[in-house]
């Protein structure tokens, strides 16, 4: 072929990753929705999703609301049932299958092989997608749980470079989706009981990490102290910003000398690497963040619908806006933006 | 007449010199162990066994009338990683156990343990991990004793094995630093200042890993590489009754560089001899890493807790 035609050749525009925002209340899933989110992800107000938190989450009434938004303009509404049921009470997980089922949701996230076990046997047109908290990382994996439970899409750890993330993509019989941006848990998700070791509740068990209840903060002469059920997590002098006590993040004493030692407050943001996030084929982009305001949820989800759109349609001249970068800013925990694992700085 | 307790030495977790290894298990084959699990299960970086050494390790093992497990690795990230779990699967001389689902893919219809990784958190989840053919089942350590009886009842345990025939044995974490986490990073390579591939293995300078205090001077977790650790040792040495009554009939006991000998024996006597479990309790305890015993998680309080027996 001769360069010169080469030259002006346009490429193909690529396939347009679904934008999956969170929805912690239906204020947040409504703006998600007049946002561009392609879909919302919701939980129900129990310990059978991982945000398990006070004053978020779905009642049965809410949740019927929030769909029926989503559906009335054509986007899609599905449902983290992410925990892993409670041996004392497996029913109840089952109970929000169908209840999910009922509600119509485009397809529900889960981890637990008991409860994919119960939806693929009872509801067996329901869409399954395989939570984060399944702690699968390799193509191997995911076909586990494709090949037996008929997952159609898994959601990565955020603990993978960019070529691990292609090589998955490439292998896997199921679509891929990752996360964009929102706050960075070090840990590989699924497989984290620093929570439980400090307060006895962890994602695994209670749906929750470094919970609210156990948080203690006290005010002394050197300024104000951040407890986790009794633990110091970290010490801030007056004038220091303070961030929640999330046990990994917390500053602590190595041979005399203190500091972040498993990971700062930092936030994950993928942008730069969305064109090769879409070359690879990736079906999906989560925002993370159902604990998060509306606020927040309305403005991060409009920088990354301006963001695909703009990689779809111009993939080689794809540039970060300015713009972006100043909205994204203002959400990103610690103030500080990272590409996690995607790229590795530290590898 | 009370049912023998098993004892399993757990996967040394800790990258150790290959001399300090051979002279472990050297120690580990005299001992009152019924099982031994091999393996390295952190890092793939780490080299001073391959994995013919520790085939030859095993062979040796077994000859000495040890059961042995070799385990596959928890966070496998590249198509290396996947290899090596993929040779442990295909070879049938040792029983292994599955440190992820891709392990589960690869062992599916053979007799295998599910390791403390694999997220068994009620019943139907351990059934599903039976009909695979899983014959033990290795508790994710945050569960109660009062989970485990539930999830695998000593009257009713649950079926497994190939032909569905087998009943499930449950093993518990006993003894040692607890691993409570994963990473992609290594947290040992960053504190000095380190890249994960450029390393240098200073992780082997630690054989109990790198202990990391609060603010206040108290010991509260353990850097492995990338895996995190209690700093304090999980010790069931006072709860053999309730292990008995949760249907419990093997015990983990993750080795620690110093005293593991003394850590069998006392174990050995008190859960299937007539010693008595407070005076042992107090012999570990004298013996313990910085951070002491602990117990909270077998009790369904924090893991830190330390419950009376």
């Amino acid at each position: 072929m001769p360069a010169s035609s080469q030259a002006t050749a346009t490429p193909p525009p690529l396939r347009k990753p679904q934008l999956v925002c969170p929805a912690g209340s239906l204020r947040a899933l409504t703006l998600a929705i007049d946002a561009g989110a392609d879909a919302v992800y919701m939980g129900l107000k129990d310990a059978t999703n991982a945000r398990n938190f006070a004053g978020l989450n779905f009642d049965l009434a809410q949740a019927r609301d929030g769909i029926a938004y989503a559906h009335a303009r054509g986007r899609h509404a599905l449902m983290a049932l992410n925990t892993f049921a409670d041996a004392r009470d497996p029913a109840r997980w089952y109970r929000a299958v169908d209840a999910a089922a009922e509600l119509g949701v485009d397809a529900l996230i889960c981890a637990d092989t008991a409860v994919l076990a119960y939806a693929r046997d009872h509801q067996p047109q329901l869409r399954l997608h395989l939570s984060v908290q399944a702690s699968a990382t390799t193509w191997e994996a995911i076909e586990f749980y494709r090949e037996r439970y008929g997952i159609r899409r898994a959601v990565l750890p955020r603990v993978l470079t960019l070529p691990q993330v292609d090589q998955v993509c490439r292998h896997s019989g199921a679509e891929i989706e990752v996360f964009g941006f929102g706050s960075l848990c070090v840990m590989v998700e699924g497989r984290c009981a620093l929570s439980s070791y400090a307060t006895g509740q962890s994602p695994n068990t209670a749906g929750v990490c470094s919970p609210p209840s156990a948080v203690r903060w006290e005010d002394s002469a050197a300024g104000v102290q951040a407890r986790l059920n009794g633990v110091l997590i970290d010490s801030y002098a007056p004038d220091e910003p303070r961030g929640y006590p999330t046990l990994c993040k917390g500053r602590f004493d190595i041979d005399g000398s203190r500091d972040y030692a498993l990971e700062e407050p930092t936030s994950l943001n993928t942008l730069s690497v969305l064109p090769q996030l879409m070359e690879m084929g990736i079906s999906a982009i989560k925002i993370e963040g159902r604990q998060r305001s509306p606020a927040y949820v309305e403005q991060v989800t409009r920088v990354w619908r301006a963001a695909i759109d703009s990689c779809a349609a111009q993939p080689a001249r794809f540039g970060v806006q300015p713009q972006w970068v100043a909205a994204l800013g203002r959400w990103a925990e610690g103030q500080q933006h990272t590409l996690g694992a995607y790229n590795r700085p530290w590898r | 007449m009370k049912e023998r307790i098993a004892l399993t030495v757990g996967p040394v977790l800790y990258y150790w010199p290959r001399r300090a290894l051979l002279d472990f298990y050297a120690a580990v084959a005299e001992s009152a162990a019924d099982t031994v699990v091999l393996g390295e299960v952190v890092c793939s970086r780490r080299h001073e066994m391959r994995p013919d050494d520790w085939l030859a390790l095993a062979r040796d093992l077994a000859a000495c009338g040890k059961e042995v497990v070799l385990a596959s690795q928890a966070l496998l990230e590249s198509e290396s990683d996947l290899r090596g779990m993929r040779r442990l699967a295909q070879q049938d001389e040792f029983m292994v156990e599955a440190g992820d689902a891709s392990a589960l893919r690869a062992l599916a219809g053979r007799p295998f343990v599910l390791g403390p990784h694999i997220n068994v958190y009620s019943q139907p989840a351990l059934q599903e991990h039976a009909r695979l053919g899983a014959v033990r089942w290795v508790a994710p350590v945050e569960l109660g004793l009062d989970a485990l009886a539930l999830i695998n009842p000593p009257d009713a345990r649950v079926a497994g094995g190939p032909q569905g025939t087998t009943p499930v044995a449950t093993e518990v974490f006993a003894f040692g630093r607890l691993p409570l986490a994963f990473s992609a990073r290594c947290f040992t390579a960053r504190h000095f200042h380190l890249n994960k591939d450029e390393c240098a293995f200073r992780c082997i300078e630690h054989p109990d890993g790198l202990r990391l205090d609060t603010g206040e001077g108290e010991p509260f977790l353990a850097l492995n590489g990338i895996q995190t650790q209690s700093a304090a040792q999980h010790c069931l040495i006072g709860d053999a009754p309730a292990l008995r009554a949760a249907g419990i009939s093997r015990a983990r006991l993750s080795p620690v560089s110093q005293h593991f000998g003394d850590v069998i024996d006392l174990f050995e006597r008190v859960f299937n001899g007539d010693a008595d479990a407070r005076t042992a309790a107090a012999s570990l305890h004298a013996l313990s890493l910085p951070g002491g015993l602990v117990n909270g998680f077998a009790h369904r309080r924090a893991g830190l807790e330390r419950m009376p027996a």
